[in-house]
């Protein structure tokens, strides 16, 4: 086997690894809340979804950045992988959330400081991945979608500092707050650590199916 | 300096061009009065109705206004094919993004002037505040700040006037936010202690992307 | 200092330009001394107007080096681009504004000092001074080109770039526009034009160049060929399996 392949397939041994070990850990191990009941194991998939989301955007800013720097494609690549895959892990976020607040607090959706960065995050991803199909190139669309993967970074801290500002003047449902039990800290990273590594198992999959795709395309034009 | 001489001779050229037309400010005038008459019809004009809706209102037709004002803003340069000629000009893309910056902040400022006296006598909104003159001004110039960068990403893409709703709003979120925020507590009375939380959110923006944006906007118009 | 002679005009050295997947330029190679005139003929997309653009320092390359007058654009854009004058099919003119009014937007831009004179001055080269005040939207396409000539020449560039000049002009319109273009320059200004017509253009250069699919398919002096066999030349240079 290829380097690559070996390295590609323990990356995937070890992201199933961990994910069954923080399945076991969410459903078997860990004791049920107090507060919340069942329901709050959510939180275990809630906190690391979040976490991938935003660390997708930060990875996208870095490619971003690179991008316009030096005018290498692969950063594009990279930026636009961790993209497509940001927005799905955002909308889970915004799911996990949906899903956590309804038993709580009977509703949908709670203008909780964090959903909401999250959908306006998730509002920036949409944009992001559209300027692409707006420009009249692929290489103006990569350019235009580095400007906004820039811009959209230094927006998200500014969205969440706004938000937070809002409601500790108009308090209300809230996600999740307070502290951590040992054993309910250790599910998290154990959890975290999962999502981390499928994040990563699926950047690089996108990538290779991008890279064949460019190669494609060159054979294709050096045809013509 | 003649970065500066340059960027202002950007921001008269397009002052002189509106005044000539005066396309922008009618047609958003308009459509700040039309605003008004619908969230009136919608809302009433008590007064608990118009302290709760009314800073929303103001900044919903500032923001649209803004929306349409930035959309016109490179359109000129792409007619003449303008945009090319400055480009093989020696002024900085720098100086240029400046100049429209400026020019779009002067636009959006004569807008609200007039405006808010329309909003004061309409909708018998307490407008000559301190507070809320600031909050405005400061909003402006984060709105106009990043909707420079925008407009003229979006001048040279295919859905041109879709972009900046769709792609411009979310970012400028933030803004809207505090300053919808910040000119409801001015409206009711508020002092500058009250609304201090929020100008500094404000600021913050502002400093933030007149920075990235000046930094940027050779990405966007150079091929 | 190695070399005591002044630089040459232009230096473009394996030049190229890709747009997305489609590649304009494929390695570019030229030569311009100061006061030639070379033009450069091409079917359409063969990247006449990328080549300008690239010389022009709107489009970036996407690899190579230019050098004009000596300055490599990618440090000196700045000082490059006092020098150029840009001549396209676009007028360059903000609609609204009158003549006189865009002439003055540039010649803040050009730093061009005693503005109002040397705005006469032009205006005058292209005989447009009884229309100078008057709206350019509502002056008639010959007229908006030879304004848009004016401004190109505001600066007195050394180094002229023609994208297809003539397009839409009457008779007497390209009459103005050259005589304003070769007017001022005592023979040393540079020209690159580009243009359809075969005749015209090598009649009015003294090189040319024959782009096809973004490489140069021919090079040569204008008084070596006679219309015919230019004419043979062209179509063998782009011949779709060139």
């Amino acid at each position: 086997m290829e380097q690559r392949d070996r390295s590609r397939y323990a990356l995937l041994g070890l992201t199933a690894a961990l994910f069954v070990a923080a399945l076991y850990m969410v459903f078997m191990w860990v004791p049920t809340e107090q507060q919340m009941g069942i329901v709050q194991r959510i939180f275990y998939f809630h906190v690391p979804v979040d976490w991938v989301a935003f660390l997708a955007f930060f990875i996208v800013f870095l490619g971003s950045i690179f991008y316009l720097w030096r005018r290498d494609s692969r950063w594009d690549t990279l930026a636009q992988a961790s993209g497509e895959i940001g927005i799905v892990f955002t909308t889970l976020m915004l799911l996990t959330g949906s899903i956590w607040a309804k038993p709580i607090w009977g509703v949908w959706w709670t203008w909780d400081a964090r959903l909401t960065t999250a959908l306006v995050l998730w509002l920036i991803y949409v944009a992001y991945l559209l300027v692409r199909a707006y420009a009249s190139d692929k290489q103006q669309g990569a350019r235009f979608a580095a400007v906004v993967g820039i811009v959209g970074f230094f927006d998200v801290p500014i969205v969440a500092l706004a938000i937070t500002l809002w409601r500790t003047q108009h308090p209300g449902p809230v996600i999740f707050e307070g502290g951590l039990a040992p054993s309910m800290l250790a599910t998290l990273l154990v959890s975290l650590a999962a999502f981390t590594c499928l994040y990563v198992v699926l950047l690089r999959e996108r990538m290779a199916q991008r890279a064949t795709e460019t190669d494609l395309a060159k054979l294709k034009e050096s045809i013509d | 300096m003649s970065f500066w001489r340059k960027a202002l001779a950007v921001t008269w050229k397009d002052a002189l061009t509106e005044l000539r037309t005066r396309e922008v400010v009618f047609t958003v005038l308009v459509f700040a009065l039309l605003v008004i008459v619908i969230f009136n019809f919608a809302f009433g004009t008590t007064q608990e109705a118009v302290a709760l809706v009314g800073p929303g209102i103001l900044w919903v037709t500032f923001a649209f206004s803004g929306v349409l004002s930035l959309n016109r803003a490179f359109v000129a340069e792409k007619d003449g094919g303008c945009l090319e000629g400055l480009l093989a000009a020696p002024i900085s893309r720098e100086a240029i993004y400046v100049g429209k910056m400026l020019g779009s902040l002067l636009f959006l400022v004569v807008i609200e002037a007039i405006s808010l006296p329309i909003f004061a006598f309409l909708l018998n909104l307490p407008v000559a505040s301190g507070p809320l003159l600031v909050t405005t001004l400061l909003a402006t110039i984060g709105f106009v700040a990043v909707g420079t960068l925008f407009s003229a990403l979006s001048v040279n893409t295919r859905a041109r006037e879709m972009v900046l709703p769709i792609l411009f709003l979310p970012v400028v979120a933030p803004v809207i936010i505090s300053a919808v925020k910040a000119s409801g507590l001015a409206l009711s009375g508020g002092s500058w202690g009250d609304v201090g939380g929020w100008l500094e959110i404000i600021g913050a923006f502002d400093v933030v992307f007149v920075v990235v944006s000046y930094l940027i906007f050779n990405y966007v118009v150079e091929e | 200092m190695v070399n005591a002679a002044a630089p040459r005009a232009i230096e473009v050295s394996g030049l190229t330009k890709v747009y997305g997947d489609h590649p304009a330029l494929r390695g570019i190679d030229l030569r311009i001394d100061t006061g030639e005139s070379v033009v450069i003929f091409g079917p359409n997309g063969a990247g006449k107007t990328t080549l300008i653009k690239a010389l022009a320092t709107i489009a970036r390359p996407t690899s190579g080096r230019i050098l004009i007058d000596g300055l490599d654009l990618k440090d000196r854009a700045e000082d490059v681009r006092r020098r150029i004058g840009v001549v396209s099919h676009f007028t360059y003119l903000y609609g609204n504004l009158t003549g006189y009014e865009n002439l003055d937007f540039y010649a803040r831009v050009y730093d061009i000092p005693r503005r109002g004179e040397r705005i006469r001055e032009v205006a005058a080269l292209v005989e447009m001074t009884s229309r100078l005040h008057d709206r350019v939207a509502s002056l008639s396409r010959g007229m908006q080109q030879r304004l848009s000539i004016a401004r190109a020449v505001l600066h007195s560039p050394s180094i002229m770039l023609l994208d297809e000049p003539e397009t839409g002009l009457d008779q007497r319109a390209i009459q103005i526009v050259w005589s304003a273009i070769r007017g001022e320059a005592n023979g040393r200004r540079t020209l690159v034009l580009t243009t359809h017509d075969l005749e015209r253009g090598s009649a009015l250069c003294d090189r040319l160049v024959i782009l096809n699919r973004g490489r140069i398919a021919y090079e040569g002096a204008t008084c070596d060929l006679d219309a015919d066999r230019l004419r043979q030349v062209y179509e063998s240079s782009t011949a779709v399996r060139a």
